[in-house]
């Protein structure tokens, strides 16, 4: 259990989703080794990562922050600038990481340092504005960045689909380039949420988790609350770079689209709710939930829609018509949270009738 | 009526200082708690007005008033929740007025709360432990789960039990009656350990039978005598039987100091406090 910080699922039903997610998630390249199915994984453990850090903020600490998509892009770009001015070499990886992941780190703490002293509010402002000021920078240092194509990159040797580390005959699968870097993915991402679970279930942890119920009380307790969330900050955003640079090396690519847009931050910020605030595993679930909705809802939808119209039901084919999936996404959101106001790890662990 | 009357005025409290309350520099040398012209301003309202004292380790000092009269204003200064407008604030021979309330918990002073000012979703527990942790120096640790360390824990149940919580320790601070709220309140100090206790209204609002447990709590804190106690208190037969001291605030001015027996029975105080006017002539 110690593996787990001593914090387990709580929950017999909550258990079996995470098994079958993680389980999922570490036989997607052998059962469905397609192109598709391998992106959409990829985007849920790099997610998953990244929405735990972002729940150590929003959850644990009752912060709220825009920032988390520049730390996310700061990851990005360390790495895919690295790598395109300096060829594609490990050493190239090795200097994205050592830029990347201190520059994150010291942006959070100035922020931190700055504007954690004062209301909440506050710090949400000035984060806003210097993630939208850091994306305007992004797109206009093209010399640096790319501007708004973004760079792309080539990855070092062993990390390239074309090479076949095991060819299919051995195994009945190919374990190649791509596959290694799905699994240093996986692995990384798991590694990442294990540590923030050790973080959240240590005695900082809690100290952040009294900040947001009664940071006047922390403090007169003779904690030092700028602190501890100027540090909760800088892990987050350590985390989200990391994610980030998970992502570039996936992609072969950074640009503002896929790294520093707000509409990530928002993905983000839903996938905390859904999940659950303040527990960890809920970034799991979410992730798992929102991506597989966001890639596979309208090709279920499709093939609802044909089967109604088979069967000669009135109304429904069009209003499963797939250019509608946006419609009942939006809707299965709403209802999510109105039915899991504590997010899906929230009402498993307290169902409603026997925490009563 | 009350602040009309010219027998509020500060040169009638002269009579009552005792002499050796005046700061003296020696004073600094023994671990008292001292206040010297500690004053603030809310615009044009002077809440607390150069108020200075000295208060001495294994004394009770009740301070008392009438509503208003700026007494958790002046523990809020004390305990540093607030910054005077002038004034200083000394304890153990250094001064702290420009401390933040954490450091100053941390150099001693402890205070619990008038209005009850717990962490309500966490556990009864859990809400002293994390006293105990910030007692033990755990500030930062973030490698190592918060249950390895029992000892922590330990302490927190045995201060638990303490204030007779101990069968509760595993609900949420919210879901408790207000008086073990109250109870929790002065749990989380106790954890603190600290050399200063600052009580304010530790009763207010307990029922009956649930007033003894806290007023014997203090009484044991009591006999130890290297502790200061300040206690904010209303209930008067409480003040009798605990204090070795009262001072009197009364618009922020510090009227009265002394034995309880002579301030109870001063003119200022049957007045500023109890509401008893003297008479007709002095309104």
């Amino acid at each position: 259990m110690m593996i787990l910080s001593g914090d387990p699922p709580r929950s017999r039903a909550l258990t079996l989703i995470l098994v079958v997610v993680i389980a999922g998630l570490a036989i997607t390249p052998l059962v469905f080794p397609g192109a598709k199915a391998m992106n959409v994984a990829t985007k849920i453990c790099i997610f998953a990562a990244l929405v735990a850090s972002y729940d150590l903020l929003l959850g644990y600490t009752g912060t709220v922050s825009f920032a988390h998509t520049m730390f996310y892009g700061i990851g990005s770009y360390a790495i895919a600038i690295a790598l395109y001015s300096m060829g594609p070499s490990w050493a190239a990886v090795a200097t994205g990481v050592v830029i990347g992941l201190p520059l994150a780190m010291l942006l959070a703490l100035a922020i931190g340092l700055f504007s954690l002293r004062v209301e909440a509010i506050f710090f949400a402002m000035i984060t806003l504005a210097v993630a939208s000021a850091f994306l305007v920078l992004a797109s206009q240092l093209s010399w640096l960045t790319g501007g708004e194509d973004g760079r792309s990159f080539q990855l070092p040797e062993l990390l390239r689909p074309g090479t076949v580390l095991i060819s299919r005959g051995t195994l009945g699968f190919e374990l190649n380039g791509r596959v290694l870097t799905y699994y240093l993915i996986f692995i990384a991402s798991a590694a990442m949420i294990l540590a923030l679970l050790r973080v959240v279930n240590s005695p900082f942890g809690r100290v952040l988790q009294a900040i947001r119920e009664n940071r006047f009380r922390a403090e007169a307790l003779g904690f030092r609350t700028v602190f501890h969330l100027t540090y909760a900050n800088c892990i987050a955003a350590l985390v989200a770079a990391s994610a980030g640079m998970l992502n570039a090396l996936w992609l072969r690519y950074a640009g503002p689209d896929t790294s520093l847009s707000f509409s990530i931050m928002l993905d983000i910020l839903l996938m905390v709710v859904i999940g659950g605030m303040g527990t960890i595993y809920g970034a799991i679930i979410g992730a798992t939930i929102f991506i597989l909705a966001q890639n596979y809802l309208q090709a279920l939808m499709g093939a609802a829609s044909n089967a109604a119209a088979e069967a000669g039901l009135p109304l429904l084919p069009g209003l499963l018509h797939p250019d509608r999936w946006l419609l009942w996404l939006g809707l299965l959101f709403i209802a999510s949270v109105y039915f899991f106001p504590t997010g899906v790890v929230g009402r498993l662990r307290n169902p409603p009738r026997k925490s009563a | 009526m009350r602040g009309s009357s010219p027998r509020m005025t500060p040169e009638c409290t002269v009579t009552l200082v005792r002499p050796d309350d005046k700061p003296s520099d020696d004073a600094r040398m023994t671990h008292t708690l001292e206040t010297r012209d500690l004053t603030i301003r809310f615009g044009g309202h002077v809440a607390v007005n150069r108020v200075s004292c000295i208060f001495r380790p294994g004394e009770l000092t009740a301070i008392v008033g009438p509503n208003g009269a700026g007494k958790t204003t002046y523990f809020n200064l004390i305990s540093g929740q607030l910054r005077p407008s002038e004034g200083s604030i000394l304890f153990d021979g250094q001064d702290m007025t420009q401390l933040s309330a954490p450091l100053r918990t941390r150099a001693g002073l402890g205070r619990a709360f008038q209005l009850t000012n717990l962490f309500p979703n966490l556990s009864v527990e859990e809400n002293v432990r994390l006293a105990v942790q910030s007692e033990s120096g755990v500030h930062y640790d973030m490698l190592r789960p918060w249950m390895t360390r029992k000892d922590l824990i330990a302490r927190a149940d045995a201060i638990l039990d303490k204030v007779a919580l101990g069968g509760r320790r595993n609900v949420a601070a919210t879901a408790l009656s207000h008086g073990d709220q109250r109870k929790l309140e002065v749990a989380l100090m106790m954890a603190l350990e600290p050399k200063v206790f600052m009580f304010d209204e530790p009763t207010a609002g307990m029922s009956i039978d649930e007033v003894p447990v806290v007023l014997n709590l203090i009484a044991q804190l009591k006999q130890d005598a290297s502790k200061i106690i300040l206690l904010v208190e209303h209930k008067m037969d409480v003040v009798r039987s605990l204090a070795d001291r009262i001072i009197v605030l009364h618009n922020g001015q510090l009227v009265a100091d002394g034995k309880p027996a002579e301030v109870i029975a001063s003119p200022i105080v049957q007045e500023a406090y109890l509401g008893i006017a003297p008479g007709k002539s002095a309104a």
